[in-house]
């Protein structure tokens, strides 16, 4: 079995190193972008099995990389979870509804994330 | 001419003229009938017969004393517009309808005052009246030629025939409404005609005498220069003339106020106010043209014809002598239309008079409150047919009794002295406050009885008894009471000598009793109204008058009978309507009772709408301190009724500003949430981090070299979230100005100097250059910490968008008259157009920066503009600068 691959698509370059370091810890490929279109990029060509997407990101957000993620056919399985600091129902109604797989506010415990990523994959 | 040929003429113009008022009161909205011209010309039933054929009467005897008559109101005339726009506001709004009305609403609706007037009026005017029957008569008898016929009796006499006629026409056209205040445009459209026909006439008959039986103006001069005492014609008499002619222009000043017939044209019968304007100098024309022949024709007669022919008629015996019937039948037309003109206005205002101040006041009254609406309006039109009647009848008896003793000129002047008794009362009280109801009765009394005993009492004494000498050695024989020469002034004419001791004594019986004794409350407040009307014109019906209490029940019931249930009700529903008043409403307001005395004063005159007011209310003394706190709130009132005005204009902009601030407040509530939710990411954003850091720490295996670092980033992520936090307490505080600024006099070179040097170390490793000229010294009061921080924030924003290695920044510090501009100018990227607006809001981030993750707070700008506001400066992007960015701020001095 290869390795499990996963994009984590956020700009703040700490919460990127945790998460990082735990998720290499627990054997998977990591990868990582500062935005929208460098997330879009990687995901094409890594096609990871899930991607950590935030939100609130300079020039395209989250809602917007999702969208264009799902309007590609080799990116339909890709499950994605997003992270963010919007806690309101309506937010997450919407980020589910753009076909998200999950929806986890900011501050996250990494154990979840990873129980969540878990359960998601296999 | 035959006497039957002039009567079917006069039969004929008359039913022209009934024509004429029909047509008018037909078309009353018509321009033909509602203009300043017909206005003017109504205002010239001032020239009488008196005018027509007594001034070349006088011009003949004594030489140009006939243009005193006219002096007086020529010079009265441009006066009109302060005080005739004056009389004619308070009459309007208060329903006045005759010189009566408003002598005795001026002195507290005074019913004795309004009859007293009424009845000066009377004596005034019946023999004027008989004067012009008098030129009618003897007129008719010149031109129909019958020297040797005399009249037997009255019911043989053409002339009481033709003052029937008159007194039909005026009944007939006077009374169609029972409202006297009410104008009748059918007379005066007649009137106005008839000063036409007048003018014309009579300029035709001097334009035939000056240069067809003259040659000209000079012809007439060089041939009258040769008759006997023409220089005591064309001269002036000395000083005694000269007291004469003052005294007969004041009088005649008097009259065009004061004469019920001008007082009924100028001021009941007014349509506008903006007539006034085109009066006074249409109306002093209309005089000139009148008078430039009179002095020729007055000379023609003195060379043409006999000494024995009345002189008076010159203008009808002139082209008379030529056998010239057309041009004589043409004069006496014009004369006709004189006394028509001057007889129906005269008894028109007089009959009003009459009914609304003498007879419904003193003995209709109760009836009144008892009858009918009809039955009313019925009673009141009759009464006035009568009195109609009465006037013209007892005008006739005086002409018969007495006017042969006495010329055109003399009955004129009589009639101006007795008139010009009301002067005082009228005139001041206009100005003065302190005149009284009992001061003008008993000022008016005196000067009637002045007036009776030097000009009247001679004239019935000889009557009575030819040989009497009441005139030549004065009254028991005392000299110093003669009639004409009164306290031993001998050199003034009777009339003059009248005017003067008669107006003296009464202006001063006016002013004393008016000084000594003061009004009730009633007098004090009417007084004050008519005085100070200006004050009052808003004033809602002029309400501050009256206190006490009345049910509106009654006051209906009241008005009922006089104005029928239908008007009754439509007016109390506009006056409801107008005052926002509940119709269930029971108690009356002083407005409701001020409202209806004006109603029934246009049908009964002010004295008898008070009188009936008073038996359905309870009046209650209202005192001065009340009527001044009134007439405070009335102040506003008006200067809130004029803000109303223009309120309502602004509500219109103030709507759309309103849907406008709404969505502005949309906005903000949408910003705001967005704030908040920006709030809550900024400070999650670290927080996670810290979170996710410490987990991930929890792991043995882990490096030390990594630790390090996660523990290097958790105390970053600490400090970012205490500097936030900062940052939001600080901005908030400047936001409800709590922040309290340490304010004292620096100078802002210095504390320019001082910020850079704070980033002159990243500048440096930027390469970025700051430049500043730091020679001038400008003294500011500011917080140096303060502008420090904004000083700072500036160039680190600066810095942050010049990475360039020629990254210039340029201070300026500019001073002005009342501030100090700084601008901190970068050569770097610019901010984009579509951002400028927003970049001294909260949280905003560039989204153009160069980093990847926007530094900074998204607060710094925010903070800057509070800073600079709290110091009353401003700040701002300069739009224009296109090199990079500009940022300026001032700090006034």
């Amino acid at each position: 079995m290869s390795k499990r691959k996963i994009l984590i698509v956020d700009d703040e370059p700490n919460i990127v190193m945790s998460l990082e370091y735990a998720f290499k810890k627990k054997a998977f490929e990591v990868f990582v972008a500062r935005d929208g279109t460098e997330a879009l990029d990687i995901a094409e060509k890594q096609l990871p099995n899930v991607i950590l997407l935030d939100i609130m990101m300079p020039q395209m957000d989250g809602y917007e990389t999702l969208k264009r993620i799902r309007e590609n056919n080799d990116l339909k399985d890709t499950k994605v979870i997003f992270l963010s600091a919007k806690n309101k129902v309506t937010d997450m109604e919407k980020g589910l509804q753009l076909g998200a797989d999950s929806y986890m506010t900011k501050p996250f415990s990494i154990k979840k994330v990873i129980a969540d990523v878990e359960q998601l994959i296999t | 001419m035959s006497n039957y040929a002039l009567i079917s003429i006069i039969v004929v113009y008359l039913i022209f003229l009934f024509g004429v008022a029909f047509f008018a009161e037909k078309n009353q909205k018509s321009k033909w009938v509602n203009n300043p011209y017909v206005y003017v010309l109504s205002l010239a039933v001032y020239c009488t017969a008196w005018t027509y054929y007594g001034s070349v009467g006088i011009a003949s005897q004594s030489g140009i004393s006939f243009l005193t008559i006219y002096l007086g109101p020529v010079i009265a005339l441009p006066l009109w517009i302060v005080l005739m726009r004056k009389i004619i506001r308070i009459s309007k709004q208060q329903k006045i309808s005759s010189i009566a009305d408003f002598i005795s609403l001026r002195y507290g609706n005074n019913r004795l005052l309004g009859a007293l007037v009424t009845i000066t009026c009377l004596l005034g005017v019946i023999p004027y009246i008989a004067l012009q029957l008098k030129a009618v008569s003897e007129t008719f008898e010149i031109i129909t030629d019958k020297d040797g016929y005399i009249s037997t009796g009255v019911f043989d006499d053409s002339t009481f025939y033709i003052s029937l006629l008159i007194a039909v026409f005026v009944a007939f056209f006077g009374t169609r409404s029972s409202d006297a205040s009410e104008r009748k445009k059918g007379i005066v459209a007649s009137v106005a005609l008839e000063s036409v026909i007048k003018l014309v006439f009579f300029l035709v008959v001097g334009i035939y005498v000056t240069f067809y039986l003259f040659d000209g103006t000079s012809d007439i001069y060089r041939q009258a220069s040769q008759t006997t005492n023409f220089k005591s014609l064309s001269a002036f008499g000395g000083v005694e003339d000269g007291f004469n002619w003052l005294f007969t222009i004041a009088l005649s000043f008097f009259a065009i106020f004061l004469l019920p017939r001008q007082f009924h044209v100028a001021v009941v019968e007014n349509e506008r106010e903006n007539h006034l304007k085109k009066a006074i100098w249409l109306f002093p024309l209309y005089l000139l043209l009148f008078n430039v022949f009179v002095i020729f024709i007055a000379w023609a007669g003195n060379i043409r014809l006999p000494a024995s022919v009345n002189n008076d008629y010159y203008s009808l015996l002139l082209p008379l002598q030529e056998g010239n019937l057309l041009l004589s039948s043409m004069v006496f037309i014009g004369g006709f239309s004189a006394v028509i003109s001057m007889i129906v206005v005269s008894t028109l205002a007089l009959s009003t008079m009459v009914s609304n101040n003498v007879v419904i006041p003193y003995g209709f009254i109760k009836k009144m409150v008892e009858g009918n609406p009809e039955a009313n309006a019925k009673r009141i039109k009759n009464m006035r047919r009568i009195a109609i009647f009465i006037l013209i009848i007892s005008a006739y008896f005086f002409y018969i009794e007495f006017s042969t003793q006495l010329s055109l000129y003399s009955i004129g002047l009589i009639s101006f002295v007795v008139i010009s008794q009301l002067a005082p009362s009228f005139f001041f009280g206009l100005f003065w406050r302190r005149g009284t109801a009992k001061a003008a009765k008993i000022g008016i009394c005196i000067g009637l009885s002045v007036v009776i005993y030097t000009l009247i009492s001679p004239v019935i004494a000889n009557a009575i008894n030819p040989y009497n000498t009441l005139v030549s050695e004065g009254l028991f024989g005392m000299g110093w009471l003669r009639p004409a020469q009164l306290f031993g002034l001998d050199y003034l004419t009777p009339e003059s000598n009248a005017f003067l001791w008669s107006l003296s004594f009464n202006l001063l019986g006016f002013v004393i009793i008016s000084i000594s004794s003061k009004g009730n409350y009633r007098e004090r407040n009417y007084a004050e109204m008519f005085v100070n009307h200006e004050n009052y014109e808003n004033l809602q019906e002029g309400a501050f008058i009256w206190k006490g209490e009345a049910y509106v029940a009654d006051i209906k019931e009241l008005l009922s009978r006089f104005l029928g249930d239908k008007r009754t009700n439509r007016a109390l529903d506009i006056f409801n309507r107008k005052y926002g008043i509940s119709e269930k409403e029971e108690k009356a307001d002083a407005r409701l009772i001020n409202f209806s005395e004006k109603l029934l004063t246009g049908t009964l005159g002010s004295a008898s709408a008070k009188l009936l007011l008073s038996s359905v209310s309870k009046e209650k003394p209202i005192s001065l301190v009340e009527v001044l706190s009134i007439l405070e709130d009335t102040k506003e009132t008006k200067a809130s009724n004029r803000l109303l005005l223009e309120k309502s204009e602004e509500l219109a902009t103030m709507a759309e500003q309103l849907r406008f601030a709404n969505e502005e407040l949309r906005s903000q509530d949408k910003q705001k949430d967005e704030f908040l939710d920006t709030v809550a990411h900024e400070l999650k954003t670290p927080i996670t981090s810290i979170k996710a850091a410490s987990e991930v720490l929890d792991d043995d295996d882990m490096p030390s070299e990594l630790r390090n670092q996660f523990l290097e980033n958790i105390g970053r992520d600490t400090d970012r979230l205490a500097t936030l936090i900062h940052n939001i307490l600080d901005l908030e505080k400047l936001s409800g100005n709590r922040a309290e600024l340490m304010i004292s006099e620096q100078n802002i070179t210095k504390t320019i100097a001082k910020a850079i040097a704070g980033v002159a170390q990243i500048a440096q490793k930027r390469g970025v250059t700051v430049e500043f000229d730091a020679s001038k010294k400008v003294k500011v009061l500011y917080d140096e910490d303060r502008i420090i921080q904004v000083l700072t924030n500036l160039l680190s924003n600066a810095l942050k968008f010049t990475e360039r290695k020629d990254g210039i920044i340029h201070i300026e510090l500019e001073e002005q008259d009342k501030h100090v501009e700084i601008a901190v100018t970068d050569n770097g990227k610019g901010i984009p157009k579509t951002e400028q607006k927003y970049i001294f809001d909260k949280f905003y981030q560039s989204k153009y920066q160069n980093t990847k993750k926007p530094q900074g707070s998204g607060f710094g700008l925010a903070i800057c503009k509070k800073i600079i506001e709290s110091h009353s400066g401003a700040i701002w992007a300069d739009k224009n600068y296109k090199e990079g960015a500009r940022l300026v701020f001032t700090l006034p001095k």
